[in-house]
């Protein structure tokens, strides 16, 4: 491992100049996938900056408005928050669906978030990888792609985004809080949907954000129908596993039976969370039913493109969503 | 690069200047000779290194030492008192908890940190109704433990320990 200087950041302030003016510096979360990185040789930051001491621990509720879930409160932590646990249940659900006990007391909302879109052969620096090493190829296209996308992905790099945290959140219209002392108020907002990128020609982009961008915190609308969301996660052992694919949804039914709004984002298909606009639209003002459920789910998978072992990825994410609407829309009658 | 580190290990304040590229796990084990925690994967994911820190669980080899200057750390070594074991490394021994032992001093750690989230009603990916009070079945129990791994499968017997533990 590159020997690396190790500073306790005691402000937002200094911990981005910190980061701006060392090249290779990184902030430090939780670290669980920066420091297996750094292990691998993936990562080789000569600075660590932790940001785990800066004032950004607390989920503040704000009623009417949302919620402001700050960048450094554990996944632990937030998804045992009895507020989100009753108004976002998607959000715990699919926190509680992530890695392990021990790794959701480490990690936080804002490294989840910037984990790396990744796959076997990035992390494996004997092979090549477009995301490590730019225009070195991709080893995944002629290899192992049983977990890698069908969504959304280039000729540069098939990865997929791992967070199941960060699926809920783009169902949830969350926004991401990036400091910025150049803009009132200090921050500036982005959009979930557009924080993480597709890979393109530049699948070592895994995110917009610019050397020294710090989130500071994640902010949920106020959504009253998230307290009908759920989050399943489909994958190859009961726990603790990636998933193969995952649904975060939310379904608000009107009076009549139609369908009034509803949210739905895919983890597990693509370089980044998939938001299923596609799928919403053709779902709102229609009826709640499997039908309607499957060719919603058909519409969106429309433009799948399976690689040699992950075809099975097509129909298991149109199950998923079908069932995962199926027990919202049948629990609510 | 060298830094100094003061910690609180199972009881006992050592201070100690090390690589920042040390995980906690190696200066609890090559440095201040505290063995209980093991090294498996050193990736974090069989649990073997797991300790608490200020009371929570994580896995000490996904973690370097020099971020938790000033912690209060516990290992399964530093879990008993008065020449007792702990009720959880007790209950892992009545029900047979282990074969070769080496996944052993993660997996009690880890019971203890799940024990103590399971008090403060934290819910699973198991759990049905996340707002209602937890009920630590078996179901519960495999679930909340998935973060360690037991090489000689003595997963049947480790279910039961920390069921009577949780008593």
């Amino acid at each position: 491992m590159r020997p690396f200087a190790y500073e306790r950041a005691a402000d937002a302030s200094g911990a981005v100049s910190a980061v701006v003016q060392r090249p290779d510096a990184a902030f430090l979360g939780g670290g669980t996938n920066l420091v297996d990185h750094m292990k691998l040789g993936v990562a080789a930051p000569d600075l660590l900056v932790d940001i785990t001491h800066l004032p950004f621990d607390s989920v503040e509720h704000l009623t009417g408005v949302g919620v402001r879930i700050g960048a450094g409160v554990r996944n632990a932590d937030l998804a045992a928050d009895p507020l989100i646990r009753e108004r976002y249940p998607v959000l715990s659900q699919a926190l509680l669906s992530g890695a392990s006990g021990q790794l959701r007391n480490l990690a936080t909302t804002g490294g989840n978030l910037l984990q790396r879109t990744r796959c076997v052969y990035f992390q494996d620096v004997s092979t090549p990888c477009n995301k490590r090493e730019p225009g070195s190829g991709c080893s995944a296209l002629e290899g192992y792609t049983r977990y890698h996308a069908i969504l959304g992905a280039s000729e540069h790099c098939v990865a997929v985004h791992p967070s199941d945290m960060a699926v809920a959140m783009a169902a949830l219209d969350a926004t991401v809080r990036v400091y910025d002392p150049t803009r009132p108020g200090g921050e500036r907002a982005i959009p979930i949907a557009d924080l993480h990128r597709l890979p393109g020609d530049e699948p070592q982009r895994d995110t917009v954000l610019e050397r020294g961008d710090l989130i500071t915190a994640v902010d949920l609308p106020a959504l009253p129908m998230a307290a009908r969301s759920a989050y399943r996660k489909v994958r190859d052992r009961a726990s603790y596993a990636f998933a193969l694919v995952s649904v975060a949804a939310a379904v608000e039914v009107d009076g009549d039976g139609a369908i009034g709004d509803v949210r739905i984002a895919f983890g597990g298909l693509a370089h980044k969370p998939w938001r299923a606009t596609k799928a919403e639209e053709a779902l709102r003002g229609g009826p709640a039913n499997q039908e309607a459920f499957r060719a919603a789910a058909q519409a969106e998978l429309a433009d799948a493109r399976p690689l040699r072992d992950n075809a099975f990825k097509v129909p298991m994410a149109a199950n998923t969503m079908v069932a995962v609407l199926r027990d919202l829309t049948e629990a609510r009658r | 690069m060298d830094s100094l580190v003061t910690l609180t290990v199972d009881g006992e304040q050592r201070s100690l200047t090390l690589d920042t590229r040390t995980t906690l796990l190696d200066a609890l084990r090559d440095r201040l000779r505290v063995t209980s925690p093991k090294k498996g994967c050193d990736h974090g994911q069989c649990g073997a290194c797991t300790v608490l820190v200020d009371g929570r669980r994580v896995t000490s080899c996904l973690t370097f030492a020099v971020a938790h200057e000033g912690s209060e750390v516990t290992t399964a070594a530093g879990l008993g008192s008065d020449g007792a074991l702990h009720p959880v490394a007790q209950a892992f021994l009545e029900h047979d908890g282990f074969q070769c032992g080496y996944c052993t001093p993660g997996q009690i750690c880890s019971a203890v940190g799940m024990l103590d989230e399971v008090d403060r009603g934290w819910p699973s990916h198991v759990t049905e109704d996340l707002t209602a009070a937890v009920e630590l079945d078996d179901d519960e129990i495999r679930e909340r433990m998935s973060g360690n791994l037991c090489r000689c499968g003595a997963y049947v017997n480790i279910v039961a320990a920390v069921r009577a533990a949780a008593r």
